[in-house]
């Protein structure tokens, strides 16, 4: 990350405040990373590593807590049972309802790689959300567009969905405004808002804690900088704090929106 | 100021935003940061009268309140973003 290197750097030369060098100020060079080992033109970065240690969690959590499923449930399975159903009443049922449980696995999955994805930023050796790379984001809104628009497609048929999408009972000048607005809101603004959601939330979230992080090393010279560094490492609590509460609402917004947009593909189609 | 503005304008380039320029994405952030502000402002206030005045809807309405204040708050977010695509800002 280049944030080490500009420590490394720092420390050699004790570049801190007072002693005539600038802020090594964070920027997009902290979201780019060495690869660990590259074939071809395929780079192995960081980030792909902590996404794919965050589907093996899921996978293990989820596996291990429901290998051996009891009536009167053990262990692991308890957390187990407090994450899936948490999931299903709190994201799936109140927009899909009880037909709707046969997606509880795919939101389920979903809202926890997520979650899992976000929180590597506060967890110490990982401090990298991974959806502030925004190809990570985009595949995942990728995952839920083509999905919403295929179960809509074959819910309601090709013209059917483009029909349904506009309500009948508008006045007859409202259309030449009210078509291309909802056109443009299912086909283009949808998948684009969700992703870049998810990814701006963890982006500003990854920079904010950079900015404190590096402004506490910086300010810690021997001398009334001592306190400055006291005070910013204290926002540096805080702003983890903070960052704890956004991450966990940013993997349920996605998933909840995922229910949302599925239902809306189910439910004109009856 | 207007002569910094013009001097900044004239030392940037065609091709993205250079050193002087950049100041102008911190500019950019706190104008698209003033809608978003407003927004959750009234969302979390309609929420809080909801709840003042309905208290046994308080799990209902905390929960939209959440959806809203992520849907108003990636305005925002996007707002700091785009700054940082026109070559780092």
């Amino acid at each position: 990350m280049n944030s080490d290197i500009q420590l490394a750097a720092a420390s050699g030369g004790g570049c801190h405040i007072f002693s005539g060098c600038g802020f090594p100020a964070p920027g997009l060079q902290d979201f780019d990373f060495k690869p660990i080992f590259s074939i071809g033109s395929f780079h192995f970065t960081k980030p792909i590593l902590l996404a794919l240690i965050c589907a093996a969690a899921v996978i293990v959590f989820f596996w291990a807590a429901f290998r051996k499923p009891k009536i009167v449930p053990r262990g692991m399975q308890n957390l187990g049972e407090v994450a899936l159903f948490g999931v299903r009443d709190q994201i799936l049922r109140p927009s899909l309802g009880k037909k709707g449980d046969s997606y509880l696995p795919f939101l389920t999955a979903m809202f926890f790689f997520i979650y899992f994805m976000n929180v590597l930023e506060i967890i110490p050796i990982a401090q990298f959300p991974v959806p502030s790379r925004v190809g990570f984001a985009w595949s995942l809104a990728l995952i839920v567009y083509v999905t919403y628009l295929y179960i809509g497609i074959k819910n309601q048929g090709l013209g059917g969905y483009f029909k349904n999408m506009i309500p009948h009972d508008v006045p007859w000048w409202i259309y030449p405004i009210l078509i291309p607005i909802e056109f443009a809101r299912y086909i283009f603004i949808q998948p684009f808002t969700l992703g870049i959601r998810l990814f701006a939330n963890m982006f500003a979230g990854h920079l904010l804690l950079l900015i404190f992080t590096l402004a506490t090393w910086y300010l810690a010279s021997l001398s009334i900088g001592l306190l400055f560094a006291a005070t910013s490492f204290v926002m540096v609590l805080g702003v983890t704090l903070l960052e704890a509460l956004i991450q966990l609402l940013q993997a349920f917004i996605f998933t909840t929106l995922t229910a949302t947009y599925i239902a809306d593909s189910l439910e004109a189609g009856h | 100021m207007l002569d910094l503005a013009t001097q900044a304008l004239a030392a940037g380039t065609t091709t993205g935003v250079t050193g002087s320029l950049k100041v102008f994405g911190a500019v950019a952030y706190g104008l698209a940061a003033i809608g978003p502000g407003v927004g959750i402002g009234l969302i979390f206030g309609h929420a809080i009268e909801a709840m003042a005045r309905q208290p046994e809807a308080t799990g209902r309405i905390t929960q939209y309140m959440w959806i809203g204040f992520a849907l108003a708050e990636a305005l925002a977010l996007i707002g700091l973003v785009v700054p940082f695509i026109f070559s780092g800002g």
